[in-house]
């Protein structure tokens, strides 16, 4: 199994993942792939490193992809039959778009815009990147400029989090929840019972009269949107499970992040939302497990390197081997867990961080690699 | 390692985690996957081991490193995890309810509160009041004069904090708050931990850190962010698993020279991981290099301790020995343990 063969007949594929694993440099080398086999692919990071945006050239960021110079690609002897746009997503700036979208009026989306709750706290609280996230993903994928899109996940602690933002924000503007700040004598008061009106009040003395004053005008405002909200998110949900939509799980071969990539795999099977594959990445592979002698290999290299060195290399190997045999048992768990190793991609521990076009190309070929084709290429990198 | 004892480097490195163990309230926080929560772990370890009452909380309802140190989730309790070590997991809605019941002249004012639908939609739909509450336990817990009901203060409360953003938010949302309440309870409780925060002899922020490239952008970035607000300069910055180069360049050109000629796979797997090794370890010198450049302080650095957990397996074994990982952490931390100083 291999990229191509995971994203057959996909039209947006996800990457999702815990932090620290490599989500970025795979869902960029995910769609500098396709857009070199020629289609026409937008990848959306969230906060890539500098140097591999630079290499990119998104040097600030932005509310549309931008089309990525093919001539990077050319120094890297790599040919872009397609084109890749990128783009690095500005999460305050779609928010704002997203209201001034949803707004029925100019006044209103003003209300909305300039409220000091909505400044200070819309994107500083957690959840709000990742609902952003989607909301692009899902605007480009309707206005259907490109053959695929590459969404990379922020990167939150509980990768979760990502697929629960849309039902979150529904329950969350559910009508009746901003009834009582809406109208809090008529109606809400109605809905809540008999009690609202002393609650209000206590609640009031708790919070203070201008916090409260400014989250009604806010809820408020939003008010006229609450549909428009609501509707959005179950257009997103749906994009989510939709048969052109896939899921990649990106993972690393330590606990924590397989122990998450099995959450969101659980996740996603009760979700009935697609799921691609595995990518797992930085994984030491190695040189018969198990049978390692370590005496034996220093006192062989020792005419050669001499007795100090010799046994540096050997002990060396040692460790190696312990990092190999860890994540050989962790990955025949996620296997394990998962159904089976067909659908998961192990990609080796390169030696450098990958942060550059070149970079990109490494994870690239043994991403597009046939099974045949990755053994042979391990050959140069197993210890 | 251990040589450099009087090294100019060690003295300072010693005196930035005696300078840690010093303050009352610490936040843990870090790029993902960097290992924000072992830190957090071992500096209450460390703490705890000098005889200092100290309290482990965890956000956002986690409880990983109660789990980690083998105990089963201890939920919104002060509980006593390892002598001398307290885990609280805090829970932003019953934050909430408590303080209402401190707040509020009447208990059954409290409890109607609490119980009314309008003030779960009120807590849920309030941006940032989560961040708000969170922060607030935090604070309270790490008062000398506890509000809590026949709570004891702790010496040093260790806060294992969200990643950076939202760790940036949750430091962020009492000033904003202070700002945006202006008046009543919600205002000056704000602005009394708002204080508590920016107060560096008493607070410090820890940045966590990977010696690579996103990771120490990314805690440089933090450095910034937490300069311009809350005004406050990271205490330490800690770069966790930085890989100890064995070999010098001179060797690796050895290694290099040695693979050219022919010799048995597993002599010719151990060249090519000695190279791998330390071309990794090399790349982790420059970016901790990098980093100390960007802070214009050097770093504490914690060596890389070996495939760290036992594998995931089927049954109950998964936490066995992460203990030991955090005591080895302890330990590195209390000798200030150096790669660079040697």
């Amino acid at each position: 199994m291999n990229v191509v063969e995971m994203l057959k007949g996909k039209r947006v594929c996800i990457c999702g993942g815990s932090g620290g694993v490599g989500k970025t440099t795979t869902a960029a080398a995910i769609a500098m792939g396709m857009a070199a086999d020629g289609a026409k692919v937008a990848v959306v990071t969230i906060d890539p490193a500098k140097r591999l945006a630079t290499s990119l050239g998104l040097e600030e960021l932005g509310n549309d992809p931008r089309l990525v110079d093919p001539a990077v690609f050319k120094q890297s002897g790599m040919e872009m039959k397609g084109e890749l746009w990128a783009m690095m997503l500005d999460p305050k700036r779609t928010f704002d778009d997203l209201i001034a979208r949803l707004a029925p009026d100019e006044r209103k989306r003003d209300e909305v815009l300039s409220n000091r709750i909505y400044q200070e706290l819309s994107t500083a609280v957690a959840g709000s990147q990742e609902f952003t996230a989607i909301a692009k993903l899902y605007e480009l994928d309707r206005e259907g400029d490109y053959d695929l899109l590459v969404l990379d996940t922020p990167p939150s602690r509980n990768a979760l989090d990502f697929l629960d933002a849309p039902d979150r924000l529904t329950s969350f503007f559910e009508g009746r929840a901003l009834q009582v700040f809406l109208r809090p004598t008529g109606l809400g008061m109605r809905l809540f019972g008999r009690g609202t009106g002393v609650v209000f009040s206590i609640l009031k003395r708790v919070t203070g009269i201008d916090l409260l004053e400014d989250l009604s005008v806010f809820f408020r405002s939003l008010g006229g949107m609450i549909e428009g909200f609501k509707e959005r998110a179950t257009a997103v949900n749906a994009l989510l499970s939709d048969r052109g939509t896939t899921f990649l799980l990106v993972t690393s071969p330590e606990r924590e992040p397989i122990e998450e990539a099995t959450f969101f795999w659980r996740k996603l099977k009760a979700a009935r939302m697609p799921f691609g594959g595995v990518i797992v990445n930085r994984v030491h592979h190695s040189y018969e497990l198990g049978k390692l002698d370590v005496a034996q290999v220093a006192s062989e290299l020792e005419p050669e390197l001499g007795p100090k060195l010799a046994g540096r290399v050997a002990e060396n190997l040692g460790d190696y081997h312990m990092l190999a045999q860890r994540d050989r048992e962790n990955i025949s768990e996620l296997a394990h867990r998962l159904g089976g190793e067909e659908r998961m991609i192990l990609v080796p521990y390169l030696s450098s961080d990958v942060h550059d076009i070149d970079g990109l190309r490494a994870v690239h070929r043994y991403l597009w690699a046939t099974e045949e084709e990755r053994t042979a290429m391990l050959a140069d990198v197993v210890a | 390692m251990g040589g450099g004892d009087s090294s100019p480097l060690w003295i300072w490195l010693r005196a930035v985690v005696e300078g840690l163990l010093g303050k009352r309230l610490l936040f843990v926080t870090g790029k993902g996957g960097v290992g924000k929560s072992t830190v957090a772990a071992a500096l209450g370890l460390l703490a705890a081991r000098r005889g200092m009452r100290t309290m482990l909380a965890e956000v956002a309802g986690q409880d990983r490193v109660a789990r980690s140190l083998g105990r089963e989730a201890t939920g919104f309790e002060e509980v006593e995890i390892a002598p001398g070590l307290f885990h609280i997991s805090i829970d932003p809605q019953l934050a909430f309810e408590e303080y209402l019941r401190f707040q509020l002249p009447a208990r059954a004012m409290a409890d109607l509160l609490a119980s009314s639908r309008m003030f779960q939609y009120f807590t849920a739909a309030t941006p940032g009041l989560k961040e708000l509450l969170t922060i607030g336990k935090v604070w309270e817990i790490s008062q000398l004069q506890r509000r809590s009901r026949g709570a004891a203060a702790y010496d040093l409360t260790i806060v294992d904090a969200p990643a950076t953003g939202h760790g940036i938010a949750i430091l962020r949302s009492p000033g904003t708050f202070a700002e945006l309440a202006r008046v009543g309870p919600i205002a000056n409780q704000s602005r009394a931990v708002a204080r508590t925060i920016a107060d560096t002899r008493q607070t410090g922020v820890v940045a966590v850190a990977h010696a690579e490239e996103m990771a120490v952008s990314e805690t440089l970035a933090l450095r910034d962010a937490l300069r311009e607000d809350p005004k406050v300069p990271l205490a330490a910055v800690v770069v966790n698993a930085v890989l100890e180069n064995r070999f010098s360049v001179r060797h690796a050109r050895s290694i290099r020279k040695a693979l050219g000629t022919d010799g048995t796979p597993a002599a010719r797997a151990a060249l090519r991981a000695a190279l791998s090794g330390h071309a990794r370890a090399s790349g982790h010198r420059e970016q901790v290099e990098r980093l100390a450049t960007g802070l214009g302080d050097e770093p504490v650095e914690l060596a890389f301790v070996g495939p760290d957990r036992p594998p995931a397996g089927p049954s109950g074994r998964r936490n066995e020995g992460e203990r030991a990982v955090f005591e080895r952490l302890a330990d590195a931390l209390e000798a200030t343990r150096l790669a660079a100083a040697a």
